[in-house]
């Protein structure tokens, strides 16, 4: 598999404005070969360079067994992403990758999952929901919540309510600003863990968001007899390089990049929410 | 795609060992050149020490006429300064801002380019510069220490960085014991000086009259073949280790003796940084002229004809905005939470990374510092301020 620090050539497939910020791409790599070979796990990230730009890190949001083309899922937040944001189908842009350690997958065969999401990075476990639901008799019951700052931030709204309509699958959205007619909860994320339907303590726990919000979950499951292994968080952190190299992700002594994205609560229990890590 | 393994790397440096006194010659001074000539005649370019803007600085050489003669270094926290003495000797100094680093870890790198062809589709070439065989005269063992610290780094058996591993192929290092660190140097302390122990290809001892040569690999036992040498006499062989002791015993500074890598876990809330806060100006010259730091930012510059773009990468410091910048948002705003990461990342995260402290006693952040910040003192009050709590 190409892992090396020179992307290869890729073509935008589809382009789909999620939010007014956000925007997802398809991405298919103009090598036939290449794209068939390309494989990844969920969690696990790219680096995609715009032509006289930049490259940027962004998580694969598609199936890994989805070979037609891998989506990324991007808010415009700084020059290369408005750069991507401004690409169309059939314009070219650069792929290296993937990079990172993805969502415990082994870990959590056979065994109840939650998922708890904040803000708008969701798109890391919205990759690990579509992975349960394509796979749903491998891992046990699955609850899913959701929580945005303003009801008007919530995007995949449509997959959310289809999978509220699937067996075993238990999904629960909050807003802390709702505007008219939100139907669901309105306050933090946290506030929904007395309703989720699994025995929280026996599953496995995936956080993604902000740190904040992924460390008053852990430690409210914690409170109720969770164990940190049992928790995982997908991390952020400036990144460049992708390898391990050059030295912007360091979180303590990890490399996001690489000894991440995603890590056990208790790896990483004694610096979370921590200021200026 | 051309490949830097490690395993090449080896190969070029076949096991860098320990050579006795025993097989250790002595070339006089006025023969010196005579070694230039040697590695030029296997194709080296040589780089050594030599007096430029006020400071000792590593660069092309051609003879040893160019070295610092009878110069002296004083190095206190924030200061350097150079004087000329009567002595006649080439290597009485300690080190200045940088050795070893630029010539492995480029400052500025060009990684790959991008080209555009008419129909929009992207051509990535990486970029692969030729190298050309380069001997550095004069390096000591701190920076052999810090050498060997970046190549863990560096050339990581997963993850080799080609850049790197193509200048560090190429190589040949000629140390030079260290018989006059400054007062700013604790390389005793870290335990990886003043006397160089391995990863040189040749090693010498300055003395009056010329310099104890050995070899440390197979590459500098050839290259010493092509000199002629006469024996060392054993008074030589005492002054050697006189000076080598000396060298250790006028250090100073040192290190806490405390477990600094739990000690910087527990300080990380300690009231110490606000009051390094006070004094650092976040100004990054620690980091450019340590020889352990390997952090480095990618930039992208296309042409002007909107047809190819250069992506390079340049040393980049954990003490600027932009290190720990997010998407709109920078983690370490605050000058105490940048120095904090850069101590805690040197003498505490780097055991989880690389097995040992990421210091190697140079002293060249105390130095090169603008308001002489000492890291061995601040250590030490983290230290007395855990002790106390």
């Amino acid at each position: 598999m190409h892992n090396n620090l020179t992307p290869l050539d890729a073509i935008v497939v589809t382009r789909t404005q999620e939010s007014p910020s956000i925007f997802s791409l398809g991405l298919r790599f103009t090598d036939k070969a290449i794209n068939e070979q390309y494989s990844f796990l969920p969690g696990q990230f790219n680096m995609l360079y715009v032509f006289g730009i930049g490259e940027v890190p962004i998580s694969i949001v598609s199936d890994p067994q989805q070979s037609k083309e891998l989506v990324h899922t991007i808010r415009v937040v700084g020059r290369v992403t408005r750069a991507l944001s401004a690409l169309k189908p059939g314009d070219h842009l650069g792929i290296r990758g993937p990079y990172g350690r993805g969502w415990p997958l082994q870990l959590a065969l056979q065994q109840d999952v939650l998922i708890v999401t904040g803000g708008l990075g969701c798109a890391p476990s919205v990759s690990i929901i579509n992975y349960i639901m394509k796979r749903r008799d491998q891992f046990g019951h699955l609850a899913i919540i959701q929580g945005v700052k303003h009801s008007d931030d919530m995007i995949w709204k449509t997959h959310y309510q289809q999978w509220m309509q699937q067996p075993d699958t238990q999904v629960l959205l909050a807003a802390d600003v709702a505007g008219h007619g939100w139907p669901w909860h309105v306050g933090l994320v946290t506030e929904l863990l007395p309703q989720v339907e699994l025995d929280i303590n026996a599953a496995i726990t995936m956080l993604c968001g902000p740190e904040m919000m992924m460390q008053a979950t852990a430690q409210q499951l914690l409170n109720n007899g969770a164990s940190t292994e049992r928790i995982w968080l997908s991390m952020e952190r400036n990144m460049q390089c992708a390898t391990g190299l050059c030295g912007h992700c360091q979180y303590g002594p990890d490399f996001i990049c690489k000894d991440g994205p995603v890590f056990s609560y208790d790896s990483i229990q004694d610096r979370l929410t921590r200021r200026g890590i | 795609m051309t490949q830097y393994a490690v395993i090449t790397i080896t190969c070029i440096n076949p096991g860098y060992s320990l050579t006795a006194m025993s097989n250790t010659r002595f070339l006089p001074r006025e023969q010196f050149d005579d070694l230039f000539d040697a590695l030029k005649s296997i194709g080296a370019d040589c780089v050594g020490p030599t007096v430029s803007e006020g400071a000792i600085c590593y660069k092309p050489l051609s003879s040893s006429a160019e070295f610092p003669h009878g110069i002296n270094d004083e190095q206190t926290p924030g200061s350097y300064r150079l004087s000329s003495s009567s002595q006649s000797r080439w290597f009485s100094w300690a080190n200045g801002a940088q050795a070893i680093k630029p010539f492995v870890f480029a400052p500025q790198e060009i990684l790959w380019r991008s080209e555009r062809d008419n129909q929009g589709k992207l051509n990535f070439t990486p970029h692969q510069q030729t190298i050309s065989l380069t001997a550095i005269i004069g390096v000591r063992a701190c920076d052999l220490a810090a050498l060997v610290l970046q190549d863990q780094h560096f050339l990581n058996k997963n993850n080799t960085d080609e850049a790197y591993a193509r200048r560090r192929q190429q190589l040949i290092l000629i140390a030079v014991n260290c018989t006059h660190p400054a007062s700013t140097c604790f390389c005793h302390s870290t335990g990886d000086g003043p006397e160089a122990i391995s990863h040189y290809d040749i090693l010498l001892d300055e003395l009056d009259d010329g310099f104890a040569i050995q070899a440390g690999s197979t590459l500098g036992e050839q290259i010493i073949q092509k000199l002629t040498l006469e024996t060392l006499q054993v008074t030589q062989q005492d002054e050697i280790k006189r000076a080598n002791r000396q060298a250790a015993e006028q250090q100073t500074r040192h290190l806490p003796t405390t477990d600094l890598q739990s000690l910087l876990v527990k300080a990380s809330e300690s009231s110490r940084w606000q009051a390094i806060e006070q004094r650092c100006l976040s100004c990054g010259n620690c980091t450019s002229v340590c020889p352990s730091c390997f952090c480095h930012s990618h930039q992208e510059v296309p042409a002007s004809d909107g047809n190819s773009s250069t992506h390079s990468r340049q040393w980049d410091s954990c003490f600027t905005q932009g290190h720990s910048y997010i998407h709109g948002y920078t983690v370490r705003k605050e000058t105490r939470w940048r120095y904090r990461q850069w101590l805690t990342h040197k003498f505490s995260g780097w055991f989880q990374q690389y097995g040992r402290s990421g210091c190697v006693g140079c002293g060249r952040c105390i130095t090169w510092c603008p308001v002489g910040i000492d890291v061995t003192e601040e250590l030490q009050l983290l230290a007395d301020g855990e002790q106390d709590a």
